[in-house]
């Protein structure tokens, strides 16, 4: 699974760090996300999912 | 042109819950989203609009750029009174989209990111135990006025750099201006007694930006960006955070305890497993989606939605709390559930303007959740259900009190 984030479109709500907080996080300075693993493991799968339908600026996008 | 625009309405916005449960949106909704998920409504305000009330829509318009939120003070379609061609204030981030929000929302971002707002927790759960202890030396309480209301106020507060002691004023001024039917001349009197009082804070604070609250930091990242804000912009941020930070999460709060008192079984399940909080307050949004009359947009591009188009010009009503009860979505959507995964909920919005203040809410409501209901384990009404009044013409539904009593602690 690989995993894209949009800086520009994401709005900083943090849905994304609360259903995968292993993957992605915010940053102080602006609230953007931050990919912290790009290629997460099978596990995360179903998290990092799920924070794709949650994230309301549809800024992640994920490949199999 | 006549032979472009669309048909006029032939019903009236749904904007009345049914008789029977006070925690049910209008009844309309479930038909509509069975047989017209895209319908021309009549609004209050005097324009047709057309109100999308199936979940997959409404997600899908609040999240496209042919729409846009100017005319649309949240709810604007339901105020009879308001002017729907009235510019955006600079400075408020609800009315702006594109480049001018992102650049207003970016500022604030930092304020309310999941770590900054966990970093609050234990702040916020000792609010909570203090106003418990402060109800346990008696036996009863307005649920709203003395518990409700006070820790989303004192967060807020504390966040911005709001002297608590000015909080009277702004939350007798806040409520005014979340009613439905006020006149311009009321909404006028509580904007002003709030922008005067913001401008004075405001000043200050430009005067010696500390890193101490929210408007300090928020001068100092602006100055810092390039593009310092203005002071208007400056007084609108801070009104319109006050404003939300005071009423939503208060609302939810003392509406969450009337449905659960009512429901006895799930009560009992948060009671006996308070780790499971953040999953009964994700149900409870869902559920009571006090949003209550959805958000107002407008189209500046023709967009096709379903089997119609909706041209430039027109009015767009996203029913929130219709895509919550929508089966397909949620099963058994009229049920209280914490076993099921509610996090999808429309209740905070969606797209690029969803609630910004969204890990607040959850952090303070997680709190109330996990500790009221344990620490006062025989609280009960204090009036008769019937009794309780809700505030059907508020833009955030509620309760306008909520008596209730408890045994004396052993
Ligand atoms: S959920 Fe989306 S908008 Fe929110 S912080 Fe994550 S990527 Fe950004």
């Amino acid at each position: 699974m690989r995993v894209n984030i949009d800086e520009e479109a994401c709005v900083g709500a943090g849905q994304c760090v609360l259903a995968a907080a292993e993957v992605f996080d915010q940053r102080d300075e602006d609230g953007v996300v931050v990919l912290l693993q790009a290629e997460p493991p099978a596990e995360l799968g179903e998290a990092v999912r799920e924070a794709a339908v949650l994230c309301p600026a549809m800024a992640i996008h994920v490949e199999d | 042109m006549t032979e472009t625009a669309s048909a006029p309405a032939t019903a009236a916005f749904p904007d009345t819950r049914p008789p029977g449960c006070p925690f049910d949106p209008a009844a309309e909704y479930r038909e509509l989203r069975e047989s017209a998920p895209v319908s021309r409504v009549s609004c209050p305000v005097g324009v047709d609009a057309w109100l999308v009330t199936r979940y997959e829509d409404v997600r899908s318009v609040l999240a496209d750029p042919r729409l846009n939120s100017r005319a649309a003070s949240p709810s604007n379609h339901v105020n009879t009174e308001a002017d729907l061609d009235a510019p955006a204030n600079p400075g408020s981030i609800l009315h702006h989209d594109g480049p001018e929000h992102s650049r207003l929302r970016r500022l604030l971002t930092p304020e309310f990111t999941v770590k900054r707002i966990q970093a609050m927790r234990p702040y916020i759960a000792e609010l909570v135990d203090q106003h418990l202890d402060a109800m346990l030396e008696g036996t009863e309480a307005d649920l709203y006025h003395d518990f409700g209301l006070p820790i989303p106020s004192l967060v807020i507060c504390e966040l911005l750099g709001v002297p608590y002691a000015d909080r009277e004023m702004f939350q007798a001024a806040s409520g005014v201006l979340l009613k439905v039917d006020i006149t311009q001349e009321q909404r006028l009197a509580a904007s002003g007694q709030i922008q005067g009082y913001m401008a004075q804070l405001v000043m200050a604070k430009l005067a010696n930006p500390t890193d101490e609250d929210l408007l300090g930091r928020l001068i100092q990242r602006a100055n810092a960006s390039g593009t310092p804000l203005t002071v208007e912009e400056l007084v609108t941020l801070g009104i319109s955070l006050l404003i939300a930070g005071h009423e939503t999460t208060a609302n939810m709060i003392a509406l969450s305890a009337a449905a659960l008192l009512q429901h006895p079984d799930r009560l009992a399940e948060l009671r006996a497993d308070p780790s499971i909080a953040p999953a009964a307050v994700e149900e409870m949004l869902r559920y009571l989606s006090v949003v209550q009359f959805g958000v107002f947009r407008r189209v500046v591009e023709d967009l096709p939605v379903g089997n119609v188009v909706f041209k430039e010009g027109e009015f767009v009503i996203a029913a929130l709390s219709s895509g919550n009860r929508q089966e397909s979505v949620f099963d058994r959507p009229d049920e209280i559930d914490f076993s099921r995964n509610a996090s999808a909920h429309l209740t905070f919005g969606y797209g690029a303007h969803q609630c910004l203040g969204q890990q607040l809410a959850r952090v303070e409501l997680q709190e109330v959740f996990a500790r009221l209901y344990t620490r006062i384990p025989t609280l009960r009404l204090g009036i008769p259900f019937e009794k309780i009044e809700f505030k059907h013409d508020a833009l955030v539904y509620g309760v306008r009190s909520l008596p209730v009593t408890w045994d004396t602690q052993a």
